[in-house]
């Protein structure tokens, strides 16, 4: 219920939610959580394991329990967000999960009464047999019952963002000493981030009254955020929760965007930065940790710090009569903030025998809890103390059990936190990630002046690192208490008390881990799954390892805390991959050509990054393979047009570049003359085929390569290597200019009285020899054009300035229709490139060497090249090898698939009988067959066998004739001509 | 005779405006990549200077003079936009870059804002002032961006122009969202 005259809440702006159906009402600037307590309501969540009913354990994003769906529009929903994390809006919508019909009648509650079998470790022993039923059975049965909440089963189309962004100075939480630090770096005149987790500045001093300054904590903050916001050189990030501390000074943050909006109007959801700052300041404050004791997770039992910021920053009473537990100072606190805020104190159980008795209320000193009890809400609690046990009717307790530091940061680069038993807390250890400074309650200080002062010292040491002169500011004067703490972590006695809410794992779990000696931390947590939940153990690492440490008679440094990893917060894929879902996962690569194939109906087949066209369909073709005929048909008999700019160009100039060109090829280019073009093949290191292609020499030390469209990148990174670290002192030069050029392929018998007709000048054909390069003008535009032929055809390849490009393929296209050809895409080219034995990747697939396709003659004897000692080592050449092949069913109409594996006729089909396999298939209209290429054991000495083709794929198993791959114009009559 | 018609790198895509930022083709007249054979570094920077007032960039760096400018691309690389690379010829090797690259220009006040969110390089003015060039990423593409007066010419391959765009456009739309 609410508190009249508490609370940052703006009462003038009710806001309407619904909760599992409910309508309920809250104000702007509550929580889920806040506004449920509101409204009365505890229940809000089911157990992990047990689906114990839960209620809201704190105020913060460590929040192991209120987890809920929240439902979005068009279907979508966000499962597992924290109620103390999301901001109510107008319309808001969310859910129970992991419950089943309903969140108070849950039928598989039944699964608590079981508790005793459900222990850990208990599926490692129970589910062992049969073997097969763990993946089929047991682990959907188990992943069902046990469980978080569900996503939409959609793709999440929503915006998401990530940024970078640079400073000189990252604060990392706005408290006390946050706030400190970022005044002290920004009025020094340092570029500062100041980053706050929560949707508003401040920290505990939201939460907690105190006066800083002779004024309210908060109206300070107020004061140093107005002028935090006037300076440039500063920047506010609200929302932002640092998750992750890496290299370089590099920081990972997750910013909650429009999460807290009804409508986001254009907004991302999410931005996923990454944060470069000369030094960081941690001041992410301390988390409030619970005490183990008997039923310890009823819902109305909270953190005493969370009733506090429900009382003071919401308004809102979270019970009528109020119980605190705590090991601390803590509880007098509490109390005093009940009591202020009119809110009737049951009792006050401080397990400390010498414990203040100040306070308006009844203290039972040196006491504990044993047991409470209210199925769905907390109705009673048993306290212990020396005069024995009672009974104290409560509807809330508060529970503090001390404070642990928020250490995580610190150790995501392998540091390990330091024990500090005065406060009974893990601490961060000296520099543990370079140029991040713990400060403030983050660094174990828990006063307000002494946050003051070490935020304050913190920035001095970051403004110094950076070589910055810093102001002295004058302290601001503040309460100054200690903090005294017992440690109490487990109620003795208690038989089921917990220890991680959110994974269900109870003290006696940690101790059957240490029984059954999995006394290591890292194992205890495995086998326990304690921290292994969204919380990531926020709320009880600390507390498991030092029951693990009393359980194997260790003391708690001697224990040692598990690794803490980033992200601090659950974060969403969808934020780390904003922009690459579906199309944004990687750029589209369009050619010049790309509208006028669209236009002509051409289905559009990605080709690395690149799309190209598969084939161009007419009116009355009803499947691919019509269409692909017809365009093979114009190669073959008339003239076809083909784009072919993705396949890449270098440009090579320099002294040395023919020298450096018989090193990458495994032929001599050296030797090329200016207007001339040969095909070169290239090695890797280990004699394997890289790449093919043809190189132009434009000119003295001028030459032009072409590699294939998918190893664009990869030869261009090769040839940088050789140079770079092979022969750095080459006078050679490359770049790739395979974007300034749009290049097209001529192809057919009539393909030179095409070109006839849209060239400035006439070709003379004793000027344009078979492999002939040189300079022509298309319409008064400089192009190039090269006499090779990728079909066996009389062919071309003419390239002009990118701009050009669209006009030219419409105008070649056009002119080759009116002589009876046209355009042709990839179908009907891998078609050519099959009928003429040419290879692609298919054939060249990384295992392929020189002697395999045929090629080991290309690896001039005269001259050293990349890969040729490895080429003929022992194993890479010989009768072993597998061959490249040509195969011809012997029924011509019978189809053979790619990936077919190739037996000896009369053996089984079975990898011991295995003969090679098969790379490229196509229907050679021109041959009237089925073609295919191979890799035959010995093949080039089999031709004319007869070999079994088996498909296992595509359930084929057809005879083959073993042939020389070259099935069209063997003597290459046809290019020449 | 019939003429070859031309079209730009972002012919039809272009401007675009989103808040208070505008994405516009800023496509230069002249692209030319520079790579000074060996030993000619100094030769070059002699004709740059030379001829058109400006010399060899150094790493991270552009250099202008009246509309002719050079560009640091890389490794013993640089462009030449607006310039006749003829008095360059011999000494380094040329080639014509001019239709290999769209060039975009974004502007506007939050300019370095909205490329943060696709470019992982400090961009802040004191990091990134007047006559800084460098070659980076736009999220997954290669890309050249270079400090301009009032904002950020962005260099990527032409073939990539309409993902650039898009990308663009969504940052600018977002951050115009977030007001």
């Amino acid at each position: 219920m609410r508190l009249q005259g508490k609370g940052l809440i703006d009462r003038t702006k009710p806001l309407a939610f619904r909760f599992d159906g409910t309508q309920y009402t809250g104000f702007a600037g509550d929580t889920l959580a806040s506004a449920l307590l509101a409204n009365g309501v505890r229940l809000v969540g089911r157990s992990f394991k047990y689906h114990r009913p839960r209620g809201i354990l704190t105020a913060g994003s460590e929040e192991p329990n209120a987890l809920v769906e929240v439902l979005e529009a068009g279907g979508q929903q966000t499962p597992n967000t924290r109620a103390t994390v999301q901001e109510l809006y107008e319309g808001l919508a969310a859910r129970s999960q992991n419950r089943f019909p309903s969140l108070k009648r849950d039928l598989l509650a039944v699964n608590d009464l079981m508790s005793p079998f459900f222990g850990a470790g208990f599926y490692y022993k129970t589910f062992m047999w049969p073997r097969a039923f763990w993946e089929t059975i047991y682990e959907p049965a188990i992943r069902r019952a046990a469980g978080l909440g569900k996503l939409s089963g959609k793709h999440d189309e929503a915006l998401y963002e990530k940024a970078f962004a640079f400073c000189d100075v990252l604060v990392i939480g706005s408290g006390p000493a946050g706030l400190m630090a970022a005044l002290t770096a920004a009025r020094a005149g340092a570029e500062v981030i100041l980053a706050e987790e929560d949707s508003r500045m401040g920290g505990r001093l939201l939460s907690d009254a105190g006066e800083i300054d002779g004024q309210e904590g908060l109206a300070w903050a107020s004061g140093v955020l107005a002028e935090l916001r006037g300076l440039p050189n500063v920047r506010l990030m609200t929302r932002t929760t640092v998750t992750g501390a890496y290299d370089g000074g590099t920081l990972s943050a997750l910013e909650r965007v429009s999460h807290h909006l009804a409508d986001p109007a254009g907004r991302p959801r999410e931005c996923f930065w990454r944060i470069v700052a000369g030094r960081a300041v941690l001041a992410a404050g301390a988390l409030e940790r619970p005490i183990a004791f008997e039923d310890n997770d009823r819902p109305g039992i909270m953190l005493a710090s969370a009733v506090r910021s429900y009382v003071n920053r919401w308004g809102v009473a979270p019970g009528r009569k109020v119980t605190i537990f705590a090991n601390n100072d803590t509880a007098r606190q509490t109390a005093d903030v009940l009591v202020a805020a009119g809110v009737q104190v049951a009792a006050v159980i401080d397990s400390r025998a010498d414990a203040p008795t100040t306070g308006d209320y009844r203290l039972y000193r040196g006491a504990t809890i044993v047991g409470t009890q209210g199925r769905h809400g907390l109705e009673w609690i048993s306290v212990r103390d020396a005069n024995g046990e009672r009974r104290v009717e409560t509807d809330c307790l508060a529970v503090s059990g001390g404070w642990n530091p928020t250490v995580h940061l610190t150790c995501h680069m392998n540091g390990r936190p330091v024990w500090n038993p005065e406060i009974a807390a893990f601490v961060p250890a000296e520099n543990a990630v370079p140029g991040l400074i713990p400060c403030g309650a983050a660094a174990g200080v828990f006063s307000t002046a002494g946050c003051l002062a070490d935020g304050q010292r913190a920035a001095l040491a970051a403004l110094d690192a950076l070589g910055r002169k810093a102001p002295t500011l004058a302290l601001p004067k503040a309460e100054d208490g200690t903090y005294a703490i017992h440690p109490l972590w487990a109620v003795e006695g208690a038989r089921r008390a917990w220890l991680d809410f959110a994974n269900d794992v109870t003290v006696k779990d940690v101790k059957l881990a240490a029984q059954e000696n999995f006394s290591s931390v890292e194992h205890m947590k495995r086998y326990t799954t304690q921290g292994m939940a969204p919380d990531q153990g926020k709320n009880s690492n600390v507390g498991a390892l030092a029951v693990l440490a009393d359980a194997t008679g260790r003391a708690i440094p001697e224990t040692g805390t598990t690794t803490f990893r980033p992200p601090f917060v659950p974060t969403s894929i969808a934020a780390m991959g904003a922009g690459g879902r579906a199309a944004g996962f990687a750029p589209q690569r369009f050619t010049t050509s790309h509208a006028a194939s669209v236009e002509r109906g051409a289905p559009m087949i990605e080709a690395g990054l690149w799309y190209r066209p598969s084939y161009f369909p007419r009116p009355g073709e009803t499947n691919w393979r019509e269409s692909c005929d017809r365009e093979v048909q114009f190669v073959r008999e008339r003239v076809g047009v083909c784009d072919v700019s993705t396949l890449g160009k270098i440009d090579i100039q320099g002294a040395d570049a023919g020298r450096f060109l018989d090193l990458v090829y495994t032929n001599t280019f050296s030797t090329l003359k200016p207007g001339r073009v040969r095909y070169g093949l290239m090695l890797r290191e280990d004699g394997h085929v890289m790449d093919d292609g043809t190189t132009a020499c434009l000119g003295e030390n001028h030459y032009l390569m072409t590699t294939t469209t998918a190893a664009a990148g990869l030869v261009m990174r090769h040839l940088e290597f050789v140079h770079q670290a092979l022969h750095p002192d080459w006078d050679v030069r490359f770049i790739s200019v395979t974007e300034q050029w749009a290049q097209f392929a001529v192809a057919g018998p009539r393909s030179r009285d095409l070109l006839n007709s849209i060239l400035d000048e006439k070709l003379k054909p004793e000027d344009w020899p078979f492999m002939a390069c040189g300079p022509v003008r298309v319409g008064g535009v400089a192009g190039r054009l090269f006499r090779i032929s990728f079909s066996g055809e009389h062919a071309y390849e003419v390239a002009v300035p990118a701009r050009y490009g669209a006009a030219l393929f419409r105008d070649l296209v056009a002119r080759a229709e009116t002589m009876g050809g046209g355009a042709y895409g990839m179908e009907a080219l891998n078609v050519l490139r099959i009928e003429k034995g040419l290879i692609t990747h298919a054939e060249i697939h990384g295992r392929t060497t020189a002697f395999d396709i045929g090629a080991e003659k290309m690896i001039s004897a005269k001259k050293d090249c990349i890969g040729k000692a490895a080429a003929a080592r022992p194993g890479m050449i010989g009768p072993d090898r597998d061959q490249l092949v040509g195969l011809r069913p012997l029924s011509p109409g019978k189809a053979i698939g790619a990936g077919a594996h190739l037996f000896k006729q009369g053996e089984a089909a079975k990898r011991e009988n295995d003969q090679g396999y098969v790379t490229s298939v196509c229907w050679s209209p021109t041959l009237d067959s089925h073609l295919g290429l191979a890799f035959l054991r010995n093949g080039r000495a089999r031709h004319g066998e007869t070999i079994r083709l088996v498909d296992h794929m595509r359930k084929t198993d057809v005879l083959c004739e073993v042939c020389d791959p070259v099935f069209l114009d063997p003597t290459g009559g046809r290019a020449r001509g | 005779m019939a003429e070859l018609i031309a079209l730009s790198a972002t012919e039809g895509l272009l401007p675009l405006t989103h808040g208070a930022l505008t994405l516009a083709g800023a496509a230069p007249d002249r692209i030319t990549s520079v790579q000074p054979f060996k030993g000619k570094e100094a030769a070059v920077t002699k004709a740059l200077k030379a001829a058109h007032g400006l010399g060899f960039p150094a790493p991270g760096r552009a250099l202008a003079k009246g509309d002719a400018r050079i560009l640091w691309t890389g490794r013993g690389q640089a462009f030449l936009l607006n310039a006749d690379p003829a008095p360059l010829a011999g000494l380094a090797a040329l080639t014509d870059q001019t239709d290999a690259w769209a060039t975009l220009r974004l502007t506007g006040p939050a300019a370095d804002q909205a490329l943060a969110r696709l470019v992982p390089v400090d961009l802040r003015p004191a990091a990134f002032g007047a006559g800084s060039a460098i070659r980076t990423g736009l999220n997954h593409m290669m890309a050249v961006i270079a400090r301009v007066d009032d904002g950020f010419d962005i260099m990527v391959f032409r073939s990539m122009a309409a993902t650039a765009i898009h990308e663009l456009e969504t940052v600018m739309k977002s951050l115009a969202a977030r007001g």
